[in-house]
């Protein structure tokens, strides 16, 4: 029943077919002679609405259009890690094999290589039971990641009739054979499954792992937890894309789901030169064997743009299912939803705010909620998550456009980018009075159980003088600074300290690029610490001009990238001369000798 | 490419004009973005280009505009192509008018090729990462904002300010350095006055440049909807001059802001449902068709740098075109009202601007390993420097500490002595370096927490 049809109208993206009353919504189909990918939007009567994934010029009335009878689906399968592909998984590497180095149209590609090998490993034996979701094996997919081989989510399970032994298959190999009721159903190592269709799960947990990015305002002060969901609105030059490439470079997960969704097609490429080389401080192999990248840059069509993002959460989810912590950074689904307006524009709806669909925040909502830790699904028994981040790219910079105030009802961890802290060359410009997280009770035990139990203390006192210096700016603002009293002087003096020191962080430096918990602990410590000391020798007579003079705070400043996270011990020895030095400071040496 | 037959096929039923927009029916074998000719009674020709075909009606956007047509005795031809470019090497040292025909009086250039003046999505995969180093002979850009070729690098400005003397001395200044490699310059002048444009092509004449560059001229009084097709025919020549004959080529689109009205224009005649002040939901779509068609591509020689200018209506970067064009180049050079008036130049509002590939084509082996960590330290004195301007605005500078007020200092420096330069100034990267270095050394050492113990031993000059 596959449907043929007759192109009546194209405009742009959008292309209405004639005689396709037996397609289903959502179905792809082959558009015109050069066969275009498209899906059906809307069915009236025998017209089908389509949204075409590649440039529609030179497309006329009267050509053909071909139904598949399937929903847009990816291929699930080992062979995944390390590509590039475009929004519907076509990997761009074969696409300029096959048409150089610009993208042409109607090019068929498949997404992974079918007849690569891999060496199939299993414990299962004829006669044992398993259920949809269940490992059926493992294969070696990169170095660093074992791949397992899934009953697709959807079989109805049974017993095994039939299974490979250890030896090297392509994909296309029938790995095993399940039998139920006396109907048999042969397995490959590879799946399908539509995209706009959440993959199930068997129970959902509470997020309460932090994931641990390296960046000291994220980890310690603004959280994110493992199958949680984030955001990171921002202007241009906010530094958005930065702040995702180090999320996707050193985010303690198993796999991670890049999707460059209407962005710069050097951003994409950057990550592709960089991520080879860079080395996962964890496992000590390159980054890349981790990664999946999924690209749709600005220039490549608009329609495609839309089905990228749920391409690659369906990729994320399916690596869960394997029971890894696998995290996806969206950037940026400001355009994702431009996509959307611009279909939605073109399919004549009403529009709501701004032009944008009404249901423009129930898509978010459905993204958004394919976030979670959970329990898979069949046997063994294993837990993954999804950690969703997605940055945000508000018209200009102005937080109450309709995407910017949508994702912000459905995501937990929010990290607002300022454009002013920008201009200031203040990165990561997250502005700490108006982000938070709601995951830091959530997280507050691992940092105590794994890190020190002074964590959640010293976070707090810190974020405390932050939060008095952005009351004392106001007076500053108006009278000057020296209108404080020295005890106020010194909140100013410390806040400075802890912005350039610690919430301050260079993404190119090659220490600074990752901060590890212990280091993080540490650092807040030494603030707090001088903090408490200056307080002591303000009251004990020490001039506050004497404080600022002192030499350990230039130290203290540039131990970010003076010190290496494998050598945190030296912080120890800041902290044993800026004891020695406040002593100087308040005249308590001899003191210190007859005690 | 559509295939239809070359000859073209003839309609004559106008059923409606409005706008740039002309809707012919009783149509066939029409396709999407299909070139058409336009003969009107007069016989007088234009042309035009498919934006909705169906139902036996054709839309046709007509790049003149549509003064002086009627319903009746205007023809329209379907010509059965997209819309083309001819390209060649002779194209260099020729003028165009804004849909790439001969605009300086001499014969049509032989074509080598034909193509598509769309283009098409460079393939992420196949770019290769910029990281080459452009000297502009501009303190600010060569310090602080760094160009490197391969980069979109616009320039936001606003009416009156020298936008275009800074884009010509970048053109002749970034052209002479590495003269052994093959470079060109793309010049497309979109809706700019006749005065402009005359600017441009002298400055490129007296450095002798001009053979070597290909401009494209829709001015002020051309047609408006031509607009839209300028900057498509001239990337399409930039492109197969740095991908083809292997040049580099820098690519200067002036002025983008007439472009999007252009568009909008045609939008609002389409009566389609509009985004933000009346622009089209598409804007970034279509602005991110023109502006990412530069690049480096992996085995190919040359490389096309894009140096777009646009005016900011009334000087705000939060309109929706610099907006967007910020979101997707690859930074932004942002001129500043206040530095203009004080009759610095180049007027650059430092804090405002931004290279993002600086971080790739500076540093050691590149440039100099203090290069970034001076740059940013430069940021960071002059922001503080306009913290406290704002302050001793208030409080007086009797109300200053003594930091406060040599930030005050480094701040007149740095515009006095880096920022300011004349426009036929070409400084090395080593003088711009030194006058950095210059402007930090009147802060005491501490202050520097940008750069690393072994530079400031290095380079710092002021007091120990």
């Amino acid at each position: 029943m596959v449907s043929k049809g007759r192109i009546v109208w194209v405009s742009g993206p959008a292309v209405r077919a004639d005689g396709m009353s037996s397609t289903k919504m959502y179905e792809t189909v082959e558009v015109g002679e050069s066969k275009l990918i498209g899906e059906v939007l809307r069915l009236t009567g025998d017209t089908a609405f389509i949204q075409v994934y590649e440039s529609t010029s030179g497309l006329k009335p009267g050509e053909p259009v071909i139904g598949s009878g399937q929903p847009l689906s990816v291929l699930l399968g080992p062979g995944i890690i390390g590509k590039i592909y475009d929004g519907i998984q076509r990997p761009l590497e074969e696409i300029a094999q096959k048409s150089g180095s610009f993208i042409g149209r109607g090019v068929a590609t498949t997404p992974v290589d079918m007849k690569k090998k891999y060496r199939f490993v299993t414990s299962l034996k004829k006669g044992d039971e398993v259920s949809a979701g269940s490992i059926l094996g493992k294969v070696e997919e990169t170095p660093l990641l074992t791949h397992s081989i899934l009953v697709p989510p959807d079989h109805r399970g049974g017993k095994i009739a039939d299974i490979s032994s250890e030896g090297d298959y392509d994909i296309e190999h029938v790995i095993a054979t399940v039998e139920k009721d006396g109907q048999k159903s042969e397995l490959k190592m590879y799946h399908k499954w539509p995209v706009r269709m959440p993959r199930p799960y068997a129970e959902r947990y509470d997020p309460s792992v932090p994931l641990v990015t390296g960046q000291r305002i994220i980890d310690t002060y603004f959280p994110i937890a493992k199958g949680g969901t984030g955001a990171i609105p921002g202007g241009f030059g906010t530094g958005k894309t930065v702040t995702l490439h180090q999320i996707a470079k050193w985010a303690d997960s198993k796999v991670v789901v890049y999707i460059g969704c209407g962005e710069r097609g050097n951003e994409m490429t950057e990550v592709l030169v960089e991520f080879p080389h860079l080395i996962d401080p964890r496992s000590g192999r390159p980054l890349m064997e981790r990664t999946v990248l999924v690209a749709n840059t600005s220039n490549m069509p608009v329609a495609a743009r839309e089905a990228s993002i749920y391409t690659g959460v369906t990729i994320a989810e399916y690596y869960r299912d394997m029971g890894f912590d696998v995290v996806l950074v969206a950037d940026s689904t400001s355009r994702w939803a431009e996509a959307l307006r611009e279909m939605s524009g073109r399919l004549e709806e009403m529009p709501a705010e701004e032009g944008y669909p009404s249901y423009l925040a129930s898509r978010l909502a459905e993204f958004y909620e394919r976030a979670g830790r959970v329990r898979a699904l069949g046997s063994p028994e294993r837990a993954g998550s999804v950690t969703l981040v997605g940055a945000v790219s508000p018209s200009g910079a102005d937080f109450t456009e309709p995407v910017t105030t949508h994702t912000i009802r459905f995501i937990k961890t929010f990290w607002a980018l300022d454009t002013r802290l920008a201009y200031s060359r203040h990165y990561p410009s997250i502005n700490w009075m108006q982000s938070y997280s709601g995951y830091l009770e959530d997280v507050s035990k691992w940092w105590k159980e794994n890190v020190s139990a002074e964590w959640y203390d010293l976070r707090a006192e810190s974020y405390n003088i932050l939060q008095r210096e952005d009351t004392l700016k106001e007076i500053v603002r108006l009278l000057g600074p020296e209108a404080l009293p020295d005890e106020e002087k010194l909140v100013l003096e410390v806040a400075r300290m802890v912005k350039i020191g610690i919430l301050q962080q260079n993404s190119f430096d090659k220490v600074d690029t990752y901060c590890g918990p212990e280091k993080q602990l540490k650092m807040v410590k030494l603030m707090v610490n001088f903090y408490k000391e200056a307080q002591k020798s303000l009251k004990e007579g020490a001039s506050l001009a004497d404080i600022r003079a002192m030499p350990i705070i230039t130290t203290l400043l540039k131990a970010k990238f003076e010190v290496p996270d494998d050598q945190v011990a030296k912080l120890g020895l800041i902290d044993k001369q800026m004891i020695e030095q406040f002593q100087k400071v308040s005249g308590r040496e001899e003191v210190k000798v007859v005690v | 490419m559509s295939e239809t037959t070359a000859a073209g096929v003839e309609y004559s039923r106008v059923a409606e004009i409005k706008g740039p927009l002309m809707i012919i029916e009783g149509v066939t074998k029409v396709s999407f973005d299909e070139l058409v000719e336009i003969e009107t009674s007069g016989g007088e020709r234009r042309l035009g280009r498919v934006v909705e075909v169906g139902y036996g009606k054709a839309v046709v956007q007509i790049f003149e505009g549509t003064t002086g047509l009627a319903i009746s005795g205007t023809r329209a031809k379907f010509l059965g192509k997209t819309m083309t470019m001819p390209v060649s090497q002779e194209l260099l040292g020729r003028v165009f008018d804004g849909l790439g025909r001969p605009n300086d009086g001499l014969p049509d250039p032989v074509a080598d090729r034909f193509i598509d003046v769309n283009g098409e999505p460079m393939n992420p995969e196949r770019r290769e990462y910029p990281t080459s180093f452009i000297q502009t002979g501009v303190s600010v850009i060569d310090g602080m904002l760094t160009l490197v070729r391969g980069q979109k690098l616009p320039i936001f400005s606003g009416s009156g300010m020298p936008h275009n003397i800074l884009a010509a001395q970048i053109a002749r200044q970034a052209s002479v350095v590495g003269t052994k490699e093959d470079f060109a310059v793309v010049f497309a002048a979109i809706g700019v006055q006749y005065s402009e444009a005359q600017y441009f092509k002298r400055s490129l004449e007296e450095s002798g440049a001009l053979r070597r560059s290909v401009l494209f001229l829709n001015l002020a009084d051309d047609p408006a909807i031509e607009r839209i097709i300028t900057p498509r025919v001239a990337l399409t020549v930039a492109e197969y001059l740095a991908f083809d004959l292997g040049m580099h080529v820098l690519a200067i689109l002036t002025d983008m802001t007439n472009y999007a009205e252009a568009l909008r224009e045609i939008s609002a005649a389409r009566e389609e449902v509009p985004g933000r002040k009346g622009y089209p939901g598409y804007l970034y779509t279509d602005l991110a068709n023109n502006y990412e068609r530069a690049g480096r591509i992996k085995g190919k020689n040359g490389s096309v740098t894009q140096v777009p200018i646009l005016s900011m209506p009334a000087d705000d970067i939060t309109h929706p075109i610099p907006d967007l064009t910020g979101y997707i180049t690859e930074g932004q050079i942002v001129l500043g009202r206040d530095l203009f008036r004080k009759g610095i130049y180049p007027p650059v509002n430092v804090l405002m601007s931004l290279s993002r590939l600086m971080k790739d084509g500076v540093g050691e082996g590149k440039t100099r390993a203090d290069h970034m960590e001076v740059g940013n330290q430069l940021y960071d004195a002059y922001s503080r420097t306009q913290e406290v301007r704002a302050l001793s605005e208030i409080v007086g500078r009797a109300g200053l500490t003594g930091i406060d007020l040599k930030y005050l200092d480094s701040g007149d420096i740095f515009e006095s002595q880096f920022l300011k330069q004349s426009n036929d100034e070409n400084r090395s990267l080593e003088e711009t370096m030194s006058r950095a270095w210059d402007v930090l050394s009147t802060l005491p050492e501490g202050e520097l927490t940008k750069i690393k113990e072994k530079n400031v031993r290095q380079y710092y000059k002021g007091n120990k």
